[in-house]
């Protein structure tokens, strides 16, 4: 099969287990955050499965195969350091996803449903995104002379 | 309110699993939305195609649901300045924090990741102290 075309099958399976799970509706994750009010704790099943299902299907993929399908290796995060860029970032997510009720996991699924708050939120995240990368390059890595 | 739905949030939360796994069998990827998202945003990275297939699979997925006749609940029950704010935050935060709940959430922790661990444990309590704030202390 085609290795875009398989990308586009496993982003679609992304997409439907968001929507089907009930991650796509900001209401339902507001209220998972809400445990003094109108708590709905749903969203702890949609963890329990998912992690059910990547912790078994990573060991069986780690387990039997040297590299995947289309790559000559696995991509995995090199990174081990819990450093203040992890934390803080994690903490200023945290923020942000309980003021929207939006993640970007959730969002892009989203936009297909057609309504006009996600292409907003869509857009504030890219902006974030630019700002960090921007921040980041100018602040923290010295330019090479 | 939303109603308390453990079957489909399971279900749902499986079919996530299912595609974190075969993207990494098939692609050798992470599948974090943050990751993804970030590749496609120029100066996009030199692999940018599989990734702007699989974020157009994730967005065909549920349109194909609702054109089918489904019903997905959604409701946005926050001003529009709040999705400015916030999205604008989640994006600085996922930048720093390397990550959001599909990559640490589900395929860090599932790797047994001690940094997924710590990022989920902390964007989950300042989560639940944000809508506290916001709806009992300065909205109750």
């Amino acid at each position: 099969m085609n290795k875009l075309v398989s990308a586009f099958l496993i982003g679609g399976l992304f997409g439907l287990g968001i929507a089907v799970s009930g991650m796509i509706n900001p209401a339902k994750v507001l209220n998972f955050f809400d445990i003094a009010g109108t708590w709905d704790p749903s969203l702890i099943f949609v963890m329990g499965g998912g992690l059910a299902v990547a912790f078994t299907g990573y060991r069986l993929v780690f387990g039997q195969r040297e590299a995947p399908v289309f790559e000559s290796a696995f991509a995995l995060p090199a990174k081990r350091a819990i450093d203040w860029q992890l934390v803080c970032g994690a903490a200023i997510f945290g923020i942000g996803w309980g003021i929207a009720g939006f993640c970007p996991g959730a969002s892009i699924p989203a936009l297909g449903l057609g309504y006009s708050a996600t292409p907003i939120f869509v857009a504030a995240v890219i902006a974030g995104i630019v700002a960090a990368r921007f921040a980041r390059t100018r602040f923290t890595q010295p330019a090479a002379a | 309110m939303t109603d308390f739905t453990p079957f489909q949030s399971l279900l749902g939360g499986a079919l996530i699993g299912l595609s974190a796994v075969l993207l990494m069998a098939l692609h050798g990827r992470i599948a974090g939305m943050t990751g993804i998202l970030t590749g496609v945003i120029p100066p996009v990275s030199s692999d940018w195609q599989w990734r702007a297939a699989f974020i157009a699979g994730a967005i065909a997925a549920p349109l194909l649901v609702v054109l089918a006749g489904k019903e997905i609940p959604f409701s946005v029950p926050v001003p529009t300045l709040a999705l400015v704010i916030g999205g604008f935050l989640v994006g600085i935060g996922v930048h720093f924090g390397g990550g959001c709940p599909s990559g640490h959430g589900i395929c860090g922790i599932a790797r047994l990741s001690p940094r997924s661990f710590v990022a989920v444990a902390t964007f989950m309590a300042t989560a639940f102290v944000t809508v506290f704030i916001i709806r009992h202390v300065i909205g109750g």
